[in-house]
């Protein structure tokens, strides 16, 4: 698969989706299980991307190195109520200082 | 018929703008990462701003350009998937922004094309019907306007940049996945779902190719999710 047909082919699944919720009547989606499997689903993909992210290097293999402790400060930032973009800058600043100091 | 609704006073419709605004302005922030990180994953800039004006979701956008960086374009068919399984949320949103905002015709299209995290948060969040509207369609925007021009100016100084790494963008997005699973953490369940998929992902991570141990990781929650309350323990119990 080319880059535009990747970029294309997301762009527009993920608009099919988006727009499911305005086109199909409500009670096709309605479900139990379909509100059980797609409440768990984002925890799971987020949950998993930030384990891979943070702690996997090329060829997947588990490193440490500056994003952790990033992340480490994103999650402390969290539990202190800090807002999203502060979390962010908090992470990618403290990777930064890390590396430039020679950590990571 | 929409039900006519009070029209919103001058203070309410202020207050639902300023907040929209912010929203607009701090989600669109965090797009100068993304578009460092989407030219450093080897996309070019106009495959990374039709991925801001297109797919326009900032987890799925992620996702792509994380799983593109680790296993190049030969890992593009897992990009895509885990793109649309975190889209899927988009989705529900969708199912709960339709109810409340009554809109027909073309207008659903821009209304789907806007329907996102904050959009939705803000939209929903308000008690009036009419600031409901006013809060979804305003951030959408904001939010829309923000997170493209920021794009296209992360995307053009990454290119001057060189190494993300050096700013730390690499741990932005791990952080920007933890600030979106955060508010979902609240449930029990989500917390063992989430160290569950975890661990996971990384157990697979070292044999299998890019984007795989998400997806993995991803089958684990619907296996769990399809699962009658009463058996989830026994099974989480049983994978370990």
């Amino acid at each position: 698969m080319t880059l535009w047909t990747t970029v294309l082919l997301a762009s527009g699944l993920a608009f099919a989706l988006k727009l499911v919720g305005y086109v199909v009547p409500h009670q096709t989606l309605d479900h139990p299980v379909i509100s059980r499997v797609t409440a768990m689903l984002p925890v799971a993909l987020l949950s998993a991307l930030v384990a891979v992210q943070t702690f996997t290097g090329s060829g997947g293999v588990l490193t440490l190195d500056a994003r952790a402790a990033g992340v480490a400060v994103a999650v402390t930032a969290l539990l202190l109520r800090a807002p999203f973009l502060v979390v962010v800058i908090l992470a990618s600043v403290t990777a930064a200082a890390l590396r430039a100091f020679g950590w990571g | 018929m929409p039900m006519s609704e009070p029209p919103l006073g001058g203070q309410r419709r202020k207050e639902v703008l300023r907040q929209s605004l912010s929203v607009g302005v701090a989600t669109g922030a965090y797009a100068i990462s993304f578009g460092a990180l989407s030219v450093a994953a080897g996309l070019d800039l106009w495959q990374t701003i039709a991925l801001s004006a297109l797919l326009f979701s900032g987890a799925s956008q992620f996702a792509i350009v994380g799983v593109i960086t680790a296993g190049g374009s030969g890992a593009a068919a897992a990009a895509v998937a885990t793109s649309t399984l975190l889209g899927i949320r988009n989705g529900l949103y969708g199912l709960q922004m339709s109810r409340l905002l009554e809109v027909s015709g073309l207008r659903r299209f821009a209304a789907a094309q806007l329907t996102i995290d904050e959009s939705t948060a803000v939209g929903v969040a308000q008690p009036e019907r009419s600031a409901q509207r006013l809060g979804f369609w305003a951030t959408g925007l904001a939010v829309f306007a923000m997170w493209n021009l920021l794009t296209i100016l992360g995307a053009v100084v990454g290119n001057a940049l060189g190494d993300p790494k050096r700013f730390g963008l690499d741990a932005a997005a791990p952080a920007a996945f933890c600030g979106l699973l955060w508010p979902r953490l609240k449930a029990g369940d989500a917390r063992a779902v989430a160290a569950v998929a975890a661990v996971i992902a990384l157990v697979v991570a070292p044999h299998a190719p890019a984007g795989i141990p998400v997806l993995v990781a991803a089958l684990a929650a619907i296996v769990a999710g399809l699962l009658p309350p009463r058996h989830r323990g026994q099974v989480d119990n049983g994978r370990g």
